[in-house]
């Protein structure tokens, strides 16, 4: 086996094979037809519930180069953007991965885009139109972005803090996709096609995941994701315990509260 | 070198002192004799216990006295601590007589102690058990605490402790098991059978509880495996020789078919009569009892209302599915339309996830109605079909099904009650101990009233909040542009020419060249007691109320979050939190309105409010918690609560708050607060202002002063 990594530039990240998504309802299409139409597109949906592997899915289909940005509250517009660097003496413009992703033509996906600041998210509204130009006031030039070009950005409204709400003028720009959990059998299948698990098994992780969303509002922020599952599922082709994967895997990412570890730990060893 | 024990007079003259001989007429030497036997320690130990209780009741403090040698055998200090205690908590809870029979009744104490030590204790694994039954498919349960354990089909009710084990580890199972249990009598149908054939038939009910526990059984090992095996670890434990008797049973060919996966209830109650066996099995430890008619009474009554909501919630469904087709316009038909039931096998049913189809449209019924589903399919099995037509207009008046609310504000109007209220503990400092559930704390509104008194208080001081507003815009979080950083958005100029200049130099060139912004986040959350008390009457409480107009006109420059509430009340069963402007809350004409309105009321029990305060805190995130206290003098009210008591109770109130990371401050218009303050809320957390005309310009200062 040979250690070394590879090193891309981002708008290098062609996906060459076929990740593996299970679609739900006519996501691919809609997708589809709106990246032919030059129209942005918001991912709503709650965590791990394959939004992201949706995006590469689509990146392999449309065989374009996928560039992620995962927003967090520090993310300034010149992240996106780009900012001159000092080299040998002199300053050096260096593009941002938004501006490598509308110069290159390739899909750009802002990740978890509410965790942003809000200055931040207003740079992508020229883009996110039918102007579809990246403005770059530092370098005084206005970016015009290729149809291969395509904005794609993400967000919970799980999360019900005012603070972190999407703005009207954000995301009226966008066509929405919803996203939520697949229904029992459909994610059974996905997790046995991820990891290779046994049938039943598989049906019972599902089974745990229901529990711990119908916990959800009374304990619980958030209930166990397909995410989760296909890791504790992992686990447990790799020879680990079914309860112990579920607590490790599951149960501590879920909550640190803990009388809710112990009851929830007392749900997948009352299940498995 | 240890102290030399004291002599019997000694211990008489403490105890008579204490003991108020000269009206209680106790006899002390009694406990006297025994209590100079101890080593000092003990005598001090013993001594000091008497005085916190006899700060409760004299009487009751005689009979600790007299029992304490008796408790020193027995038990070590903590636990003769706890002893005392108890029996101080009874005397709050119900009178003498019960407080007086804990102390006698040391063994029963002693008893309880050890199972309490080893047994499960209701109050202590519910935070556990809940979440473990909601998660448990099908309907939400709740759960609470009766003598025995047994289900009404809504409640799960388990005995408030369990020791049938010799382990808490062992007990805990057996309540786990118990509640799954009685999850699954409600989860797979064994109410759905005609109970009245069982009312007036012990045995027969008894032989029906335990066939349903041989199929429900089956139904555990089918769904949670890891559950059934805790099973039978407990009845391995708790009933090996039953095993027999059940195995027995297990070979008659009818039973069998129990174990099946489409067995019902009704199969059991069938075969009761068939079944000639010798000896029947007993009932399990965790089986509970079924109670037949409270299932019965919850069970009608929520038939009808499930129905009623159901089908009022189909014709809403029908009405924004007609509403949709705009080819087809709502016609009001008389005839009520009829859905269908989608997908329905076997497994989408148990988890309630049924699409509704309605003239050949699907459905996806919204959370509230998939909820309602669930809980008829856990009834019935499935859902009748008479409950798949939309009701008629005016067809259920779904008020009747709603329980009746009772007004947390008509308390003092026809029978007491404590609905709505929030109840608290209180420090007893003589004690050294909390008197439990003491204090009923209200939340009640204030009518706001539009009369001149904003305008006019702007008016009156608008020198002093244009200054005050200068002085507050200079807080404010603002951006700064950081220079000579060694990361940032822009280079920073000058810096590089002196980096450039410095390597032609020959020096090393410096990182730091860049400006960067940075966002300053004041993260403050405030909440403002007012005194309402009746001594602010007059200028003080024109005063206060000035000072907080002028104070939220600031606040709002400042973007802090902040919210206020006037605390007034008397005697511990009538304390009253008004709610002048809540977090959640802005600003408005209202909110001014309220303020204008706050009118002197009662007394000022202060701890109540502060432990109210802190839970409030909870939610709230932030990083720094700001409790600021408005008031004209100590806490006092009509009852006990005066002088030492009120001081000392709310010290520890601001102690538990402060341990929570609430900083407290007090801001006072009482010349004599020095003597009390600094040890109620420290050194430095607290304000006297002399001149109560500048109590508005003050409150503002202070209030820059310790959130900079």
């Amino acid at each position: 086996m040979t250690m070394q990594s590879k090193a891309l530039k981002p708008e290098e990240y062609f996906i060459k094979d076929e990740p593996f998504y299970q679609s739900i309802g006519e996501e691919i299409e809609v997708f589809e037809a709106a990246y032919r139409q030059g129209l942005p597109i918001l991912l709503k949906g709650p965590t791990g519930c394959g939004k992201t592997r949706f995006m590469e899915h689509m990146a392999w289909r449309l065989k374009r180069p996928l560039i992620t940005v995962s927003c967090h509250d520090d993310l300034t517009s010149s992240d996106l953007v780009g900012r001159f660097l000092i080299s040998g003496g002199e300053t050096v413009w260096v593009d941002g991965p938004l501006a490598r992703a509308v110069r290159n033509g390739a899909i750009c996906y802002l990740d978890e885009v509410v965790e942003a600041r809000k200055d931040t998210t207003v740079v992508i509204h020229p883009l996110a139109d039918d102007r579809r130009v990246l403005p770059m006031e530092k370098v005084g030039e206005l970016l015009e972005a290729t149809p291969e070009f395509c904005l794609t950005i993400s967000y919970n409204p799980g999360y019900q803090s005012v603070m972190k709400d999407l703005k009207q003028s954000t995301r009226q720009r966008f066509v929405a996709l919803e996203f939520d959990y697949p229904d029992a059998q459909l994610e059974a299948e996905i997790i046995i096609k991820e990891t290779g698990i046994e049938d039943k098994t598989a049906q019972q992780l599902v089974k745990f995941a229901h529990m711990t969303r119908d916990l959800k509002g009374s304990g619980l922020d958030e209930g166990a994701s397909t995410r989760l599952l296909v890791h504790a599922a992992k686990l447990i082709v790799d020879g680990i315990k079914p309860v112990t994967a579920c607590k490790t895997a599951i149960t501590q990412a879920i909550t640190d509260d803990s009388d809710m570890l112990i009851a929830i730990n007392e749900l997948s060893s009352s299940l498995f | 070198m240890s102290r030399q024990s004291l002599t019997e007079a000694q211990i008489i003259e403490f105890l008579d002192k204490c003991l108020e001989v000269e009206f209680s007429f106790v006899k002390n030497e009694i406990p006297a004799v025994d209590i100079v036997k101890q080593s000092r320690p003990h005598q001090d130990f013993i001594l000091n216990l008497t005085q916190r209780v006899a700060a409760t009741n004299i009487e009751l403090a005689y009979q600790f006295a007299v029992h304490s040698k008796q408790a020193l055998e027995e038990m070590d200090l903590l636990m003769v601590e706890a002893w005392a205690m108890s029996a101080t908590d009874q005397y709050d809870k119900q009178g003498l007589y019960p407080a007086m029979s804990a102390i006698k009744n040391l063994d029963q104490f002693i008893h309880t102690a050890h199972v309490k030590a080893c047994g499960a204790v209701f109050e202590e694994e519910a935070s556990i058990l809940l979440p473990f039954i909601q998660g448990l498919a099908g309907r939400k349960l709740k759960l609470a605490e009766a003598e025995q354990a047994y289900t009404d089909t809504e409640t799960i009710f388990i005995p408030a402790i369990t020791a049938l084990f010799e382990t808490k580890k062992e007990n805990f199972l057996h309540y786990k098991v118990t509640v799954a249990y009685l999850w699954a009598q409600i989860q797979f149908g064994s109410f759905r059978v005609d109970l009245e054939i069982l009312s007036n038939d012990p045995d027969k009910l008894n032989k029906f509880s335990v066939l349903e526990n041989i199929r429900l059984e089956a139904c555990l090992e089918r769904e949670l495996p890891g559950l059934y095996r805790d099973m039978q670890i407990l009845k391995t434990l708790f009933h090996p020789e039953h095993e027999q008797d059940t195995e027995n049973l297990l070979s008659i060919e009818s039973i069998q078919a129990l174990l099946h996966e489409n067995a019902e209830a009704a199969h059991s109650l069938d075969i009761i009569e068939n079944i000639k066996v010798d000896q029947w099995p007993e009932v399990y430890c965790y089986q509970g009892t079924i109670q037949i008619d409270q299932v019965a009474t919850i069970f009608e009554r929520r038939i009808e209302k499930e129905k009623a909501y159901f089908r009022v919630a189909l014709s809403e469904l029908a009405n924004e599915q007609s509403n949709k087709q705009d080819d087809n316009p709502i016609e009001e038909t008389d005839e009520n339309s009829a859905f269908k039931l989608a997908n329905k096998d076997e497994h989408t049913k148990q988890s309630g996830n049924i699409d509704l189809e309605l003239d050949g449209e699907l459905i996806t019924p919204p959370e509230h109605v998939r909820e309602l589903m669930t809980s008829i399919i856990v009834d019935f099995g499935e859902i009748p079909p008479e409950y798949l037509f939309a009701a008629g207009p005016g067809e259920y008046d779904l008020k009747k099904y709603q329980e009746e609310e009772i007004n947390p504000n008509d308390v003092w109007k026809g029978t007491y009650h404590e609905e709505g209220a929030e109840i608290y503990n209180e420090w007893n400092f003589k004690r050294q101990y909390y008197h439990k559930n003491w204090c009923v704390l209200r939340e009640l509104e204030i009518k706001p009233v539009y009369d001149d008194f904003v305008a006019d208080t702007l008016n009156k001081h608008k020198g002093l909040l244009k200054s005050l507003r200068h002085t507050f815009e200079v807080l404010r979080g603002e951006d700064k542009l950081l220079k000579r950083q060694p990361y940032g958005d822009d280079i920073d100029i000058d810096a590089l020419v002196d980096a450039l200049a410095d390597t032609k130099s020959g020096m090393e060139m410096s990182e730091r060249v860049f400006t960067k912004m940075h966002k300053e986040d004041r993260n403050v959350a405030v909440i403002f007691m007012v005194d309402m008390s009746g001594s602010t009457r007059g200028w003080i409480n024109e005063a206060e109320r000035e000072s907080l107009i002028l104070l939220a006109e600031v606040l709002e420059i400042l973007g802090d979050r902040y919210a206020i509430y006037g605390f007034s009340g008397m005697t511990r069963k009538r304390c009253e939190l008004y709610k002048i402007k809540t977090f959640d809350e802005n600003y408005d004409d209202e909110i001014k309105a309220r303020i204008s309105n706050i009118q002197p009321q009662d007394y000022t029990r202060m701890g109540v409010f502060i432990r109210h305060i802190t839970k409030m805190f909870r939610d709230v995130e932030a990083s720094t918690k700001l409790l600021i206290t408005l008031s004209d003098g100590k806490p006092d009210d009509y009852d006990t609560y005066r002088g030492e008591y009120g001081v000392e109770d709310t010290r520890q109130a601001l102690y538990e708050a402060h341990r929570e990371g609430i900083h407290p401050f007090c801001i006072t218009i009482d010349e004599k607060a020095r003597d009390y303050l600094p040890h109620m809320y420290g050194a430095a957390n607290y304000a006297v202002i002399d001149d109560i005309a500048k109590l508005p310009q003050k409150v503002s200062d202070i209030y820059r002063r310790i959130t900079s």
